[in-house]
């Protein structure tokens, strides 16, 4: 099955799993930080971002729509904090306003543009096209050396693995003040930190990979790695490096079993046609948080309350 | 054409479609408060994603039942169960790990919606290739909407605003106080379990006409944008049921006036649009208002600043200050006090030794507890009783502080 | 004069030269919340070497003071001065135990991670951390009586556990200048005895201590200064000389020090 697999399965998984990592590690401070639903947030204004390029430009460019959808996450997180601190609305509820009304936005622009000609819809923005990602050129395992073959490469491939290393590279560069301003943002603006910088980075990060991942795999995926892969990490241990460890380890388990299942599963129940494979990695992902909550070493608040 | 839409002259499904988004409108937004009070908004956000695999799997048992799979009444029905279902598992998240409610909701916001997704793949292969059209309920559409589905719609939201006419009192109760309501015997749970079922209830509603994400807009902006109106809890209630009714119907009528303006959207950008009013204008807690009174309180208290520390000839050591005293006319733009300058220096001086003196007295310790270092003096003591007071500083000879 | 009067509410502040060898002098602060001054313009100079306690009744400013003072949160007006330069050129001289409760101790991190905090600023961003700079935790932390926690959670501290692990981490910062918001408040005696054993070592070292204070009856025995403030400054001072019944009366109200005169047997001046 070697060539038939790399083919058709190689590109998708690995770009399941690149896009995993890349939300995984942002999504790891967000959840200690309780911004968990920023997410959430990013991946609904993504929509309206793209409609936006795509009515600028006037054609289905993907550098002019991720530029679009990161500017419209950076206006949806300028929106909240500007709804949290001068309207004095606590965080949720901003976000909730915000991400909403720019969605509405989104959806009402795509029905009054004449968009149905291009690849540009709803379901796409949600469910991605992870299945289609094909790699047309690829024979078998040799085409990973074949460089003609690897000019054939979906170009989703490459925009992902940049932003996985990106994130990877902001984790490792920031590590010391991220961790110190979510633990205690007080002590870190002492330190002289400039914490709301650092919280804006986060912020930033995160809806880059949220917009990489969900050029190639959908909204759904974004949501879940940013939450579940962290939020289950956070229940196997009690040390933040360890932590991102298991968040990645997660991530990657939940791509690349997610696209099997999605891919394989019906044929194995007799079934003929494959499974939305986003919807089906969002689906792992959420029973690998299930069992962790059920079995995980660290899944309980330990010792002392603060007030004790 | 908006004007007939709005009067309702557009013929039946139309009306009754406003009329039931209106009334949604008024459910979304008064059951929203209680949510918003209770800083779970987002929860919201996880009920409406939760319904998906409820409307997938309602459609794959009534088809395999034989009937027929888009049947709204049976829909609405799985969608309540999974939704439910989504509730608890948030739940239990928050209650037996340490991860916090944030995560919780994402999580199983995420999870259920990618597990609806793929049962839709699921009924997509099963009906090979018919469209089942489930994915309307994303976005809502009342376009084509069949007659008894819109009555449905309709009655049910005249039920939800009815309840939670009904419930309102233990509800306003204890969204604004749970320990209050605990200690006079209130089962706060079961309230609280209460509000959860009529925010769901609102939500599957609202499936059909605005679509599950931006039925989340409705639980939340209304009252959002009511708190900018009001301080009063059950003031804020009938105004975001107000606010959710007046955009539910404003939103469907101007939808139903054109083809291609969907009614999901207008509704919640007619909702944002009042809402960006009231952020900028409200009286209270506007960004307008707050903004003027920041800025002349800090004048205030730079003006006041400044005249102290001329009467105790100290340096002004800010330049906004020296700026604010000059342009009084109270200071020369090297420092030095004018006429008028001294005259009223000298009385804030004196003011800060009577606050000093009145602070240490028994008796005028709640006067004084309510001394913001603004306030004239004489608006909180008595004339005899600040002479008592002038009569101990000049005893004790005190001066500026 | 005219060289320190440079200051815009909430831009770029100047020190105040003159006051150069004064470890924190403040002039003219005043904080707001809303509409009222939690501090009004508050003057205040702590000398070098010294303990002192800021004294007040609750709401009375005080941790709104260190926390201006602190660049934590906004100054409506006024200057801080640290060793006579900014706030942002003295960060180095500065260490700071904030209120315990002010972070989420269910962070998944151990009290060594913790303490090793302290040392950000000469780690930087990439700075690995060597054995001295783990030696030097140890240290602190075995000067707050914690050494044998190293690696637990902090998650599983006790409430005076966590108050002596902030400690720590204020030590591995190595400043001239520590600021304290409420140390003693709600740890066990054993606790409170072990802080202010380890805050008298860091005066006997000539370092300066300013402490967020809230129990009357040990102003006396712990500190040597005390700053008395009820939104605005009431009095500062040696304890000896500032701390009497009429400016405890004035800071705290009438009724309230006249029971609290009793218990502190301060007699009359």
């Amino acid at each position: 099955m070697g060539g038939e697999f790399v083919m058709l399965s190689l590109v998708p998984i690995a770009i399941g799993v690149l896009a995993a990592i890349a939300c995984a590690l942002p999504g790891n401070f967000l959840v200690l930080r309780r911004q968990a639903l920023i997410g959430d947030a990013i991946s609904h204004v993504v929509l309206p971002g793209i409609v936006v390029a795509f009515l600028v430009t006037g054609m289905v460019n993907s550098w002019a729509m991720m530029a679009g959808a990161a500017g419209a996450a950076v206006v949806a997180v300028m929106l909240i904090e500007l709804i949290r601190r001068l309207g004095r609305i606590e965080p949720g509820a901003a976000m909730g306003v915000a991400f909403t009304a720019l969605f509405a936005f989104g959806v009402l622009l795509l029905e009054q543009s004449d968009t149905s000609s291009v690849h540009l819809d709803v379901q796409h923005a949600l469910y991605g096209n992870l299945e289609s990602l094909i790699w047309v050129e690829a024979t078998g395992w040799g085409s990973l050396l074949d460089p003609v073959a690897l000019a054939g490469l979906p170009p989703e491939l490459p925009r992902i693995a940049i932003v996985a290393a990106a994130t990877l590279l902001y984790t490792l560069l920031l590590w010391r003040p991220l961790k110190i301003s979510t633990f205690d943002e007080g002590f870190a603006r002492v330190l002289g930190m400039r914490t709301n910088l650092i919280g804006l980075s986060l912020v930033i990060m995160a809806a880059i990979a949220a917009v990489a991942a969900f050029d190639a795999v959908g909204s759904i995926i974004v949501i879940a790695m940013f939450i579940c892969p962290p939020a289950a990490a956070r229940l196997m241990t009690n040390r933040l490096e360890v932590q991102v460890l298991w968040s990645v380890a997660f991530a990657v388990f939940s791509a690349v079993i997610g696209y099997v299942l999605a891919g394989y599963g019906p044929l194995w129940l007799g079934g003929e046609d494959a499974v939305s494979a986003a919807g089906m990695i969002a689906t792992v992902s959420g029973l690998v948080l299930a069992i962790a909550a059920l079995y995980a070493p660290h899944r309980k608040r330990s010792g002392a309350p603060a007030d004790a | 054409m908006l004007i007939e839409a709005l009067t309702l002259q557009l013929g039946y499904n139309a009306t009754l479609v406003a009329i039931g988004a209106g009334l949604l409108g008024i459910a979304a937004g008064a059951a929203g408060t209680f949510l918003f009070l209770r800083k779970r908004a987002l929860v919201s956000d996880a009920i409406s994603h939760a319904t998906l695999p409820g409307i997938g799997l309602a459609f794959i048992v009534m088809v395999a039942l034989g009937g027929d799979g888009r049947n709204l009444a049976g829909l609405m029905l799985g969608a309540a169960l999974t939704a439910g279902a989504g509730l608890l598992a948030m739940h239990w998240l928050t209650r037996r790990t340490r991860l916090a409610e944030d995560a919780a909701i994402g999580a199983v916001l995420s999870v259920f919606f990618g597990f609806g997704v793929v049962l839709l793949t699921v009924i997509q292969s099963l009906s090979k290739g018919r469209q089942a059209g489930l994915e309307e309920f994303l976005l809502g559409a009342t376009a084509g909407m069949l007659y008894a589905d819109a009555v449905l719609i309709a009655v049910a939201g005249a039920v939800a605003v009815l309840a939670i006419w009904l419930l309102r009192r233990p509800m306003t109760l204890v969204a604004f106080d749970p320990g209050f309501a605990a200690s006079i015997g209130m089962n706060v749970p079961r309230v609280d379990l209460t509000m959860m079922g009529l925010v769901m209830a609102v939500t599957i509603i609202g499936l059909k006409v605005v679509g599950l994400v931006l039925i989340v807009a409705l639980l939340i902006i209304p009252p959002v944008t009511a708190r900018f109106w009001s301080n009063h809890s059950g003031h804020v209630l009938w105004i975001a049921g107000a606010l959710g009714g007046l955009a539910g119907f404003v939103g469907a009528a101007i939808s139903a006036s054109a083809p291609s303006l969907p009614t999901g959207p207008l509704i919640v950008l007619t909702a944002f649009a009042l809402f960006t009013v009231s952020l900028l204008f409200a009286p209270g807690r506007g960004i307008l208002v707050v903004w003027l009174r920041h800025r002349r309180h800090q004048r205030r208290i730079h003006l006041r600043q400044g005249l102290l520390a001329l009467a105790q000839e100290l340096p002004i050591y800010e330049r906004y200050t020296l700026r604010l005293l000059v342009r009084a006319g109270l200071a020369r733009p090297d420092g030095v006090p004018t006429q008028a300058g001294r005259a009223r220096a000298a009385k804030a001086c004196r003011d800060e030794a009577r606050w000093a003196i009145a602070r240490r007295i028994h008796s005028h310790e709640a006067a004084v507890s309510r001394y913001d270092g603004l306030m004239p003096i004489e608006q909180v003591l008595t004339l005899d009783e600040i002479h008592e007071i002038d009569r101990q500083i000049d005893a004790g000879g005190g001066g500026c502080a | 004069m005219a060289e320190f009067a440079d200051t815009t509410p909430g831009k770029r502040s100047q020190g105040l030269p003159a006051l150069a060898d004064k470890p924190l002098a403040v002039r003219g602060m005043t904080v707001s919340y809303g509409q009222k001054p939690a501090v009004f313009s508050l003057d205040m100079t702590v000398e070098d070497g010294s303990m002192t306690a800021i004294i007040g009744p609750n709401g009375a400013g005080k941790s709104t003071t260190l926390k201006a003072v602190l660049g934590i949160v906004p100054r409506l007006s006024g200057m801080v001065s640290v060793y006579g330069a900014p706030l942002a050129k003295a960060r180095h001289r500065i260490a700071y135990v904030p209120q315990r409760a002010s972070v989420d101790w269910d962070f998944p991190t151990r009290v060594i991670d913790v303490v090793l905090m302290g040392m950000a600023r000469e780690l930087g961003l990439l700075g690995l951390v060597r054995e001295r700079h783990r030696e030097r935790a140890f240290h602190c932390l075995d000067r707050v009586g914690m050494k044998d926690f190293a690696e637990r959670q902090i998650g599983q501290l006790s409430g005076g556990q966590q108050q002596r692990v902030f400690l720590a981490r204020a030590l591995a910062q190595g400043a001239d200048l520590y600021l304290l918001d409420e140390p003693f408040a709600g740890v066990d005696a054993a606790t409170e005895r072990a802080i202010i054993d380890v805050l008298k070592s860091l005066k006997d070292e000539g370092r300066t201590v300013v402490a967020v204070h809230h129990d009357l009856s040990t102003v006396r025995d712990y500190f040597d200064r005390v700053m008395m403030i009820n939104v605005r400054k009431v009095a500062e001072g040696r304890v000896s000389e500032a701390f009497n019944e009429a400016n405890l009366q004035q800071a705290y109200g009438g009724r309230l020090a006249a029971n609290l005169m009793d218990q502190l047997q301060l007699g009359g001046h």
